[in-house]
C-alpha cells in the first residue's frame, strides 16, 4: 500500500504554444499560448480535477501531460521515471496512462464491434487474443453492459451513455494506473451523468486508479475530486484541497467562477455577474497577470507583473497573496 | 388572455420508418411579463415543443396536430405572407448556436437593420439607428464599431448578445429561447442569464425557457413545466418544484443533482435506466419502468393531469406516495 502523498504523475514547466498564423516564410505571427508553464503533481490513489473555462488550457494540460501532443517544455516524471526515458518508454507510459474523451462516438472504430475495440488495446501490448477478449467480456460486464446482448454491437447501435461506458471499459482493459477523464460525463443526460459518475467512483475504487478528472461542471468537479486545479488562459491560478479551494477560493477569479453557477434558490437568485466580458483570446494574452483586465481588485502593478504560484498546499498565483508584490492588498514585505 | 396557449400538442415526426412521437398532448399557457422554463432532458421533446410555436419543424416529415395561439393568433392556420410576419415580429426564437440566426457573409447591423425594414418598413438608416439602441441594450461594448463587425469576429457570448438584439428587433411580444446559454461558459452564462431576465422584464415579453439545467431554470423562470417521453410531468411555480417536487422523474432529476450539500465519495441517487423509444412506447406512465414508486397499474394506465397544489399540476399516479420525499 503507498501513501496518498506521494506524487503518481508530477509536471514542471508544461508549456505548448501554437502558432494559428505564420507570415510568408512560415514564421510565427500569431501564437496561441494554450499552456504556459504550468506545474503540478497528481498523488497515488487521488482524483485531482481541473475546471476552467474554454481556451484556458485545460485539455492541451491533458494532452501534454499524457504526450499526446508534444510538449514545447517541461519535464512529465511518471512514479520516479522520466516519460519517455531509459526506465518508462513511451508506450509503456501510455499503457499506464489512459484517456476517456467527451465525444464518445469518436473514440470508438466504428466498424470494430465493442468487444474487438477493447480488446485491441491489450493485444497491442501483447495479450493473446483469446485472453484480450476475455478481458473485454469481463470489462463489459463490469462497466454494466451485458456481454451476451453487447458484445457484437457496433458504436452506432448504441446510446452515448453506453458508449461512454464502452470507453471507460477500453481505457481500462489496459490496466492503467492513471485514468484522465476528460469532459467525459459532459455531453450526456444528467440522469445518466449520475450513472456513469458512480460508476467510475466504484471503479476506482476497486482497481485502485488514480484520477484526473476535467471538467467545466463545478458541481460535478466538486462531487469527484479531492483536489481541484483552477487554470486561467494557460496557467494555473489556484491549487488546493477541493473542500478549501470550493469553501475559501483564494484567487479572485476562482471565486469569480464559483460565484457564476447558477443558485439554485428561487429565493436567492443571482442578481449580479460576477465578472464581466469573456474570457480574452489566448492568442497574445494580457501581460502581467492574465486576469488583471476582468478582475474588479486589478492595479497598475497587475499589467506588468506576472504573480508566481506559491501558498503551499492551497496555491494561488496571485499578487494579492505574494508578499511585497507592489498590491496595496499585498501583505507587507516578510521581514 | 395568455400570450401563449398550447393546447393537446401533438408532433409526430413520420419521416423514418416507424413514426416517432417526440411530443404528445402538451398543455401549456404562458402569460404577458411569464417566464416558463421547459426542462428535459434530450429526446424529451421541449425543443420540438418550441419549435411548433414558430411552425420551425419540417412540414413534410411531421404531423402536428392540436392548437397553438401565440398573442390571439392561430399558428397553425398561418400561411405564406402572414407565417413570415409572424415569425420574428409577434414571436421570435434565439437558440444555442448563434450561427443558426446569423448570417455568415452580412455585418451584425446590417443583418439587425435588415429585419426592421422587412417588417416594419422605414428607412435603412433608421433599421441602423434601431440596431445601434439594440446594441447598448444588450451590453456590446463599442456598439458602432460592432455592427460592422461579421459573426466570427465575435466572441461566442457577444454572438448571444447579438443574437438577442436581433431576435428584439421587431418588438416581439414573444420570446422563444432554445438552450441559449448552454455552450457558453459560467461567467459568460450568469450574464446572459442575467441579461435576458433583465430584458424580459423590460420588455414585458412572455418568454419560453428551454433547458435541461435545473439551476439555469431557476435564475430565469417564474414557472418551470418538466418534460419527459414528449409530455410535460409536472409544473408549477419554481419554488413548488424546487421544494416539493412531486412527480418521480423530477424528484429523480433534483436529487442527481450535485448540490452543495453532496458528499464527496458518496453514491448519487441516479434514477436507472435510459428513456424510452419514442417511436416505441410503452403503455401507461412513460416513467414507468424507471420509476422507484411505480406499481403494476402504472404500466397499464396513462396518468391524468392532477392539482396538488394551487398551480401545480402533476401526471402521475402514484402522487400519493411522493409527498413525503424522504420516501
Amino acid at each position: 500500500m503507498t501513501s496518498p502523498a506521494t506524487p503518481l504523475i508530477s509536471v514542471t514547466g508544461l508549456a505548448r504554444h501554437f502558432a494559428v498564423r505564420r507570415d510568408l516564410l512560415g514564421r510565427p505571427i500569431a501564437v496561441v499560448r494554450a499552456v504556459d508553464g504550468v506545474d503540478f503533481t497528481v498523488r497515488k490513489g487521488e482524483t485531482l480535477g481541473i475546471v476552467g473555462e474554454s481556451g484556458c488550457g485545460k485539455s492541451t494540460t491533458a494532452r501534454l501531460m499524457l504526450k499526446l501532443i508534444e510538449p514545447d517544455a517541461g519535464e512529465i516524471v511518471f512514479d520516479g521515471a522520466e516519460v519517455g526515458g531509459r526506465d518508462l518508454p513511451l508506450k509503456e507510459f501510455r499503457r499506464q496512462a489512459q484517456i476517456v474523451f467527451q465525444d464518445s462516438y469518436a473514440s470508438l472504430n466504428p466498424r470494430l464491434t465493442i468487444e474487438a475495440s477493447i480488446a485491441f488495446g491489450p493485444q497491442v501490448h501483447g495479450l493473446p487474443a483469446r485472453q484480450a477478449v476475455e478481458r473485454a467480456r469481463a470489462l463489459l460486464a463490469r462497466v454494466g453492459l451485458e456481454p451476451a446482448r453487447f458484445a457484437g454491437r457496433y458504436p452506432h447501435e448504441l446510446s452515448g451513455g453506453q458508449r461512454q461506458r464502452v470507453n471507460i471499459a477500453r481505457a481500462l482493459a489496459f490496466e492503467p494506473r492513471l485514468l484522465v477523464l476528460d469532459e467525459a460525463v459532459s455531453a450526456l443526460d444528467k440522469s445518466i451523468e449520475a450513472q456513469v459518475l458512480n460508476l467510475l467512483v466504484d471503479l476506482k475504487e476497486e482497481f485502485g486508479l488514480t484520477y484526473v478528472f476535467i471538467s467545466h461542471d463545478l458541481n460535478v468537479v466538486r462531487f469527484m475530486s479531492d483536489r481541484v486545479m483552477v487554470m486561467y488562459l494557460g496557467k494555473v491560478a489556484e491549487i488546493g484541497p477541493a473542500d478549501a479551494v470550493f469553501a475559501t477560493p483564494r484567487h479572485p477569479y476562482a471565486g469569480a467562477l464559483l460565484r457564476s453557477m447558477p443558485s439554485m434558490d428561487p429565493d436567492n437568485r443571482t442578481e449580479e455577474a460576477p465578472i464581466s466580458g469573456d474570457p480574452p483570446s489566448p492568442i497574445n494574452p494580457p501581460p502581467g497577470c492574465r486576469f488583471h483586465t476582468r478582475c474588479s481588485l486589478a492595479e497598475p502593478v497587475c499589467a506588468q507583473r506576472a504573480p508566481v504560484l506559491g501558498g503551499g498546499d492551497h496555491g494561488v498565483a496571485c499578487l494579492m497573496h505574494e508578499a511585497g508584490s507592489g498590491h496595496s492588498r499585498a501583505v507587507g514585505a516578510a521581514a | 388572455m395568455s400570450a401563449v396557449e398550447l393546447q393537446g400538442l401533438n408532433v409526430t415526426f413520420t419521416g423514418g420508418t416507424k413514426p416517432v412521437r417526440a411530443v404528445r398532448g402538451v398543455d401549456l399557457g404562458v402569460d404577458r411579463g411569464e417566464t416558463v422554463a421547459l426542462l428535459g432532458e434530450s429526446g424529451s421533446g421541449k425543443s420540438v415543443t418550441l419549435r411548433a410555436l414558430l411552425r420551425l419543424n419540417p412540414e413534410r416529415k411531421s404531423r402536428i396536430e392540436g392548437s397553438i395561439r401565440v398573442a390571439g393568433q392561430d399558428v397553425m392556420a398561418l400561411r405564406g405572407r402572414a407565417l413570415e410576419d409572424f415569425r420574428g415580429k409577434v414571436a421570435s426564437m434565439i437558440f444555442q448556436e448563434p450561427s443558426l440566426a446569423l448570417d455568415p457573409v452580412y455585418t451584425l447591423g446590417a443583418q439587425i437593420a435588415e429585419t426592421v425594414v422587412k417588417h416594419e418598413g422605414g428607412s435603412r438608416a433608421a433599421g441602423w439607428a434601431r440596431a445601434l439602441e439594440l446594441f447598448r441594450r444588450v451590453r456590446i461594448p463599442e456598439p458602432e464599431r460592432r455592427l460592422n463587425a461579421y459573426p466570427h469576429e465575435m466572441s461566442g457570448g457577444m454572438r448571444q448578445r447579438a443574437m438577442i438584439a436581433l431576435a428584439l428587433a421587431c418588438r416581439p411580444q414573444v420570446l422563444l429561447a432554445d438552450e441559449p446559454t448552454t455552450a457558453l461558459d459560467a461567467t459568460v452564462q450568469i450574464q446572459v442569464l442575467l441579461l435576458l431576465r433583465e430584458l424580459q422584464r423590460e420588455f414585458g415579453l412572455a418568454t419560453i425557457f428551454v433547458t435541461h439545467d435545473i439551476g439555469v431554470a431557476v435564475e430565469v423562470a417564474d414557472r418551470i413545466a418538466v418534460m419527459y417521453a414528449g409530455r410535460i410531468v409536472e409544473t408549477g411555480p419554481v419554488r413548488e418544484i424546487i421544494r416539493n417536487p412531486r412527480h418521480p422523474y423530477t424528484i429523480g432529476l433534483l436529487r442527481a443533482r450535485m448540490g452543495h450539500e453532496q458528499r464527496r465519495g458518496a453514491r448519487l441517487e441516479a434514477i436507472p435506466g435510459a428513456p424510452p423509444d419514442l417511436s416505441a412506447l410503452p403503455p401507461g406512465c412513460a416513467f414507468a419502468p424507471r420509476c422507484r414508486f411505480a406499481e403494476p397499474v402504472c404500466s397499464v394506465q396513462d396518468p391524468a393531469e392532477e392539482a396538488v397544489a394551487p398551480q401545480h399540476l402533476v401526471r402521475c399516479l402514484r402522487s400519493a406516495a411522493t409527498l413525503a420525499p424522504a420516501g
